[in-house]
């Protein structure tokens, strides 16, 4: 959403276009990120079929986080059956 | 009326409510859902009716519950559907939340409600704190004081709600029994000029699969401001458009509306106000005023929401006394939702005109013209004392 677009000709009653949440950058509601460890990971890809966005990008049998989106929920790190996924405090 | 009126319409005696789905089958809408309750069930009843018996194309969606009835019709009028519901008291008060998504959405739906008191206690009479709770909800607001001015109102509703200048919901409030099981006659218009007058829906969001869009976005803060500052704006909109609506229903059908029903108050000094069947009451209670020599007038309240500000500065402003009569309790409040709507229209600019609140009927106590011609009398002397900085209740035992 622009911020210059006015009440005037804002879109009607809060209806928009699609694929907007694409736009939306959900990263920066993070308190912690999620970090793969690779020496860990085999690659299971549990991490990626819990990820309620999902920002968790798969590519093959590669993962890796999509910090854009990831809003740092952590379920991922708890569901990993390596422990591979560590729960990093954000810098301020 | 004019010959010419006359022969567009038809003489009919219903009950309110069935003037009420009379009105809705003739609008030809496309989807009714709602949830039997008193005193509007036979809206609901008389609607599947006519369903079932093919006199009306639409769909009738059965649902458990108020808030699903009104989410069903929130849904049908995003598909592009002509959309109805009804209810009263409990009912409304279940609808609650999507009450401000019908109106944030922009649908042009409409909603005729059969006034009634809220629990606790229960009770399934009428007063108007169902409709008075939903003030700020973002509805355009009427309210009928007899089956044709409800039947009248009604198919009104659904060309100003439909307007592209408005696309706002619309609720047609009348009296629980008093007007919403009483049978009266009145003038019905035939099929045809209600079809002609009407037309089908063709604005407002709709949802198409070869133009997706999202509707009931997440709007955090940097937009929700602006999307809820147009809302208000289509409600300023709204009131030219009701004029005109007014103007082109009366060309059809010889009746003339306004936002306030004004009845012997050319050179009147003290002015009664109230809203619903209550109107046509203090009517006689001022006639039998002014064969006392009392110089009395009656405002009714036919327009709510948007509050009439010009009219009501126009009119509030002329008289010396202002006597409000209240079917709601404000708990709390300075005075109920209609003495301050008046007392912010007039205030302070024409500060020498005095008010004074009554409340009155909740629950359906009775009011008689005996009643009235008290409250007036009352009103009158406490102004004149200058004891006008509190409520007074009418009727109530201890008072």
């Amino acid at each position: 959403m622009s911020t210059t677009v006015t009440w005037r000709e804002i879109d009607l009653g809060g209806s928009v276009a699609g694929g907007t949440s694409e736009k939306y950058k959900t990263g920066n509601w993070r308190v912690e990120k999620p970090v793969i460890d690779y020496e860990k990971c085999v690659r299971c890809l549990i991490c990626w079929l819990y990820c309620p966005e999902p920002a968790i990008i798969r590519n093959g049998n590669e993962v890796k986080i999509d910090y854009d989106y990831c809003k740092g929920c952590g379920i991922c790190a708890e569901e990993c059956p390596r422990k591979a996924i560590t729960m990093v405090p954000e810098e301020i | 009326m004019m010959t010419e009126a006359l022969a567009r319409q038809h003489r009919i005696a219903l009950t309110g409510n069935d003037a009420v789905a009379y009105a809705v089958k003739q609008a030809n809408v496309d989807v009714i859902s709602a949830y039997p309750i008193t005193p509007q069930t036979f809206v609901v009843e008389t609607l599947s009716r006519y369903v079932n018996d093919g006199e009306l194309n639409a769909k009738f969606i059965n649902v458990e519950s108020e808030h699903s009835a009104l989410s069903a019709v929130i849904g049908a009028s995003l598909a592009g559907a002509r959309a109805f519901t009804a209810t009263a008291s409990q009912g409304l008060a279940y609808m609650w939340e999507a009450l401000y998504a019908a109106s944030g959405l922009r649908l042009p739906i409409v909603m005729a409600l059969a006034a009634r008191a809220l629990s606790a206690p229960i009770n399934i009479h009428n007063d108007h704190s169902d409709f008075f709770g939903m003030r700020d909800a973002g509805w355009i607001m009427f309210n009928g004081e007899e089956a044709q001015e409800t039947y009248d109102l009604t198919i009104m509703a659904f060309k100003i709600a439909e307007d592209p200048r408005v696309l706002l919901p619309v609720v047609v409030s009348y009296d629980g029994f008093i007007v919403s099981h009483a049978i009266t006659n009145f003038y019905a218009l035939n099929d045809d000029v209600v079809k002609e007058f009407l037309g089908v829906r063709t604005t407002g969001p709709r949802i198409d699969p070869d133009n997706p869009r999202t509707f009931g976005v997440l709007a955090l803060q940097d937009s929700y401001f602006e999307f809820k500052r147009q809302q208000y704006e289509a409600m300023e909109n709204s009131r030219q458009v009701i004029k005109e609506v007014f103007q082109k229903y009366e060309e059809i059908s010889g009746r003339s509306y306004a936002p306030l029903k004004e009845y012997m108050t050319g050179d009147a000094e003290t002015c009664l106000v109230a809203m619903g069947s209550t109107v046509g009451t203090a009517r006689h209670a001022v006639k039998t005023l002014r064969e006392a020599g009392e110089k009395a007038g009656v405002v009714g309240i036919l327009q709510y929401r948007p509050w009439p500000v010009k009219e009501a500065e126009q009119l509030f402003s002329r008289f010396k006394r202002i006597i409000v009569m209240e079917k709601v309790m404000s708990p709390g409040a300075r005075a109920g939702p209609v003495y301050e709507d008046i007392a912010a229209t007039i205030y302070p600019k024409h500060s020498e005109v005095k008010i004074i609140d009554f409340t009155y009927g909740l629950g359906g106590r009775d009011i008689s013209t005996q009643g009235i011609i008290e409250i007036y009398k009352k009103g009158k002397e406490l102004i004149d004392k200058g004891k006008t900085d509190r409520v007074y209740f009418h009727g109530v035992r201890g008072e």
